[in-house]
């Protein structure tokens, strides 16, 4: 039997509620009606209400066999995901939303993420499913979102925060704009395994592979060395070559960046910035990495002004202020001294004490 | 009591927050490769390091792309997840179900794989994630017959991805939804067969808000914008006066352009219009009373990229306004065109952004035969070594 290819995804009208279909592109205001809950009016005054559930993103089937229990039930079927993994319930019926909330309340769906709140972080695979993590997604995630739950379920914060987590530095998930983001690094070169690399791997490939050209030919042994000043442990030789894993429990870890900013509101995109260079691999609840967040985020939600999202609040006080208030160490590791270094010096003496 | 195979990954399913633990656990009372990766990952804990490696070409016939090779450096140990390889599903616009369709998708992923998904991945797809190599074909042959194709991977376009837009959001200035499908329908062989020199993704956020994370996060940003006024509604402005919002001090102080003025003892708030940028914060801030403007379409940047290899970077303007009316022939043929110098100009594994960095703005412009313009730049050079063309010079 010959496969059909190339049809693409479900048509996305198919799978809208009648009610959006109708409305498409009519909506005319939304209100925050409570954290977790979005009412859109439309202008022919029919309205939507969203209930924003949290979701760990590794979801059994058995899971999305219940939300689509839950969504027959008080959504006629309906239902969608966020880009931060959220999942959305599209109520259609007023009278439906508070025995929805009821409902989720008792089963124990976390209702949130909407307004001046933290939302569901995005994440990577880490040590379920990738094979250059530094460190795992899924956990650190599950660890720190226990710990800044009430801030996911309520309205505390100045603003928006967005936390996200990237295993390593290839960064899957995009995090170097969140407010805060949490990244797994590795400080180690690869150790080569002779064996493994005459045995398995084409060397030219390896070679090629090394985005900063540390890896050389070693033809006398038929095998390659890595100088390892040059390496900066991205991972992409062990891609091409089982012979050079780069995990090492010691040398692997977590670091820590702050003030990064994706949507245009006030002030132009922005990248985080290190704060923390290295916090270790400490499963399963990664303390050190959970209570440095609490204190960034805490820092700035006590020292910020309404609307204020991180990365503002920091350029307004400025990064030394920022070092002071958090209480984070400053160390040679946060100058920059790759390709756009000096982008990210002082030229001038107007700094504050 | 049993003692428990997996005691340190125990412990995260206490607490508030939704467990991939206890998940995990779910599936791997049906399935068994569920079940070992349970315990490869327990191990992990122990070991505070990964155990998967790379290699070996998988794939479903007829595609370069949409399957994630990946098997356990243990497979003595973990037998169940010897090959485990992950399945990138193309979603559909916006992220909208039917709870029959996800019934479906689940009915084929319990046959086939472990059971296990990510809903959805960090590039829209829904990832399922974990079968051997023989069932690949079988799964894809079922996700077929229910009308799911797959996603892309490695250096072909990337599953493009959008905000939910005019489906449910009034700030939006474009369709993105149907945008979206319109290039993903458009470009299905670039997304299913890799032949560029690196991957290159699309994504559509409806307005400066970027849901998406366009601008971020991806080669060519479309991000929805307006050309004329932002429209007011001057009584629904009083009311969140008297609702509470200080509007000098969130609104108008914070106003990144100083465009508005209001006037408390009449309640009345003007906008200088040309002076602003569309930045959306006082919208956001009031969205019953501001809305964006009449005259809509998008601004078009291009480059983002995450770190590797020479450092990250946010998209830049390029298309200062495009109208992005269907079937968007102007933007598909940018599109096209974007790739046509990318793939003659680029080296192995360079992205766009790196490329117009190499080769310089001035190349990419001229090769696009796109007029330069000062919303393409937050400042003009700071130094005098521009290479003169011969024809400039007359
Ligand atoms: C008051 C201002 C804002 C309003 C009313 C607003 C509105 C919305 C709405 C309606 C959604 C849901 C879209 C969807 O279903 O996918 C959303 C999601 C999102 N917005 Fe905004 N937006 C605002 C400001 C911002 C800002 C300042 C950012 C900056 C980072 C932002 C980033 C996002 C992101 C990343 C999502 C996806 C959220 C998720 O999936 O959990 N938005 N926003
Ligand atoms: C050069 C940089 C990158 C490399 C080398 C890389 C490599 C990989 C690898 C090896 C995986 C497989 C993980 C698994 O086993 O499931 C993966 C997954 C993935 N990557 Fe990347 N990646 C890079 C950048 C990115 C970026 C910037 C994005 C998105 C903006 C992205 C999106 C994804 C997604 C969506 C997945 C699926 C798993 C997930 O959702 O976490 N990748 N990537
Ligand atoms: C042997 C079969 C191979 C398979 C099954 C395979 C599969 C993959 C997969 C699934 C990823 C994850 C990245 C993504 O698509 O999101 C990846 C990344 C990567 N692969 Fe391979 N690959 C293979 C061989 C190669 C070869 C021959 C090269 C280079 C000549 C290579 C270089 C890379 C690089 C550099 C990345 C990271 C860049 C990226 O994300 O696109 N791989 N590979
Ligand atoms: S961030 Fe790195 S380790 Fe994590 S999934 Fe992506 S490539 Fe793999
Ligand atoms: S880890 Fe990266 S930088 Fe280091 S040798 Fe391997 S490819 Fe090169
Ligand atoms: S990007 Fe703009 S239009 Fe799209 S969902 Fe976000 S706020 Fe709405
Ligand atoms: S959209 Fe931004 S720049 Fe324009 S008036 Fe509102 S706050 Fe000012």
């Amino acid at each position: 039997m010959a496969t059909r290819t190339d049809f693409g995804p479900p048509y996305y009208k198919d799978m809208l509620p009648p009610i959006i279909e109708k409305n498409y592109g009519k909506w005319k205001y939304h209100e925050r009606v409570k954290p977790g809950v979005l009412r859109h009016v439309a202008e022919s005054g029919e309205e939507i209400y969203t209930v924003r559930v949290g979701s760990g993103r590794l979801v059994s089937t058995e899971w999305i066999r219940e939300v689509c229990e839950i969504a027959d039930r008080f959504c006629e079927g309906h239902l969608r995901f966020t880009s931060r993994h959220n999942l959305e319930f599209l109520v259609s019926d007023a009278e439906k939303v508070e025995p929805l909330l009821a409902y989720l309340n008792e089963h124990n769906y976390p209702v949130g993420g909407t307004g001046h709140a933290i939302s569901n972080p995005v994440h990577t695979q880490g040590w379920i499913h990738c094979h250059t993590p530094a460190t795992d997604a899924s956990g650190i995630v599950k660890a720190v979102m226990d710990d800044l739950y009430e801030y996911f379920v309520d309205w505390k914060l100045p603003a928006y925060c967005r936390i996200s987590l990237a295993c390593c530095l290839n960064m899957c998930g995009a995090v170097h704009c969140s407010d805060v983001a949490i990244l797994g690094i590795h400080r180690k070169p690869p150790h080569i395994d002779h064996d493994i690399v005459r045995a398995k791997c084409e060397i030219p490939n390896v070679i090629a592979a090394c985005p900063t050209g540390a890896i050389r030919p070693d033809p006398k042994n038929k095998t390659l060395t890595v100088n390892e000043e040059k390496c900066m442990y991205c991972g992409n030789c062990y891609t091409m070559c089982p012979g050079m894993p780069l995990a090492d429990p010691v040398g692997d870890g977590v670091s820590i960046w702050v003030g990064g900013k994706i949507s245009s509101a006030r002030s132009a995109p922005k990248f985080s910035r290190l704060a923390i260079p290295f916090l270790p691999n400490n499963p399963p609840r990664w303390p050190e990495v959970t209570s440095a967040v609490r204190n960034i985020v805490e820092t700035w939600a006590r020292n910020a002004r309404k609307h204020e999202r991180m990365g503002e609040w920091i350029e307004r006080v400025g990064w030394e202020r920022f070092f002071e208030l958090t209480g984070i160490p400053f160390s040679v590791q946060l100058i920059d001294d790759f390709t756009l270094a000096p982008e990210t010096y002082r030229s001038t003496p107007t700094f504050k004490w | 009591m049993t003692e428990s195979e997996t005691p340190l990954l125990d412990e995260l399913e206490k607490g508030p927050w939704p467990s991939f633990v206890t998940e995990m656990k779910r599936a791997a009372k049906k399935k068994e490769s569920a079940h070992d990766l349970l315990r490869q990952l327990e191990r992990s804990y122990n070991d505070r390091i990964g155990h998967w490696k790379h290699g070996g070409i998988v794939g479903v016939r007829g595609y370069g792309g949409g399957v994630i090779g990946r098997y356990s450096d243990l497979p003595e140990e973990f037998p169940g997840v010897a090959e485990f390889h992950t399945l990138r599903v193309n979603m559909p616009s916006g992220w909208f179900y039917t709870t029959e369709k996800l019934r479906q998708l689940c009915d084929v992923w319990d046959k086939h794989g472990s059971g296990l998904t990510n809903l959805h991945g960090a590039t829209g797809d829904i990832i399922l994630l974990g079968a051997p190599t023989e069932a690949l074909q079988p799964c894809f042959d079922d996700l077929a017959e229910i009308g799911f194709d797959l996603g892309g991977s490695g250096s072909d376009m990337r599953t493009p991805s959008c905000c939910v837009g005019p489906a449910r959001c009034e700030y939006a200035c474009i369709d993105t939804l149907e945008v979206l499908y319109q290039i993903t329908m458009e470009f299905q062989d670039e997304l299913h067969r890799p032949m560029f020199p690196y991957k290159s993704k699309i994504k559509i956020s409806g307005c400066p808000n970027d849901c998406v994370a366009a601008i971020p996060r991806s080669d060519i940003a479309v991000v929805g914008t307006w050309r004329d006024n932002i429209q007011v509604d001057p009584a629904a402005v009083a009311a969140y006066a008297n609702d509470g919002i200080d509007i000098q001090e969130e609104v108008v102080d914070l106003c990144p352009t100083q465009c508005m003025h209001w006037d408390a003892s009449t309640k009345t708030l003007t906008i200088e219009d040309r002076e602003c940028n569309r930045c959306m914060h006082c919208i956001n801030l009031m969205p019953k009373a501001l809305a964006v403007g009449k005259e809509r379409g998008a601004t078009i940047l291009v480059g983002g990229k995450a770190p590797i290899v020479h450092g990250a970077l946010l998209s830049w303007v390029v298309v200062p306004f495009m109208k992005m009316e269907p079937p968007y022939d102007e933007f598909k043929d940018l599109v096209r065109r974007i790739w046509e110098w990318w793939d003659e100009n680029g080296k192995m594994r360079e992205r766009l952004g790196e490329l117009i960095n190499r080769m310089g703005m001035r190349a990419f412009l001229k090769a696009m035969n796109l007029p330069p313009s000062p919303a393409m730049i937050r400042a003009p050079r700071a130094n005098p070594y521009y290479f003169w063309d011969p024809e400039e010079v007359k």
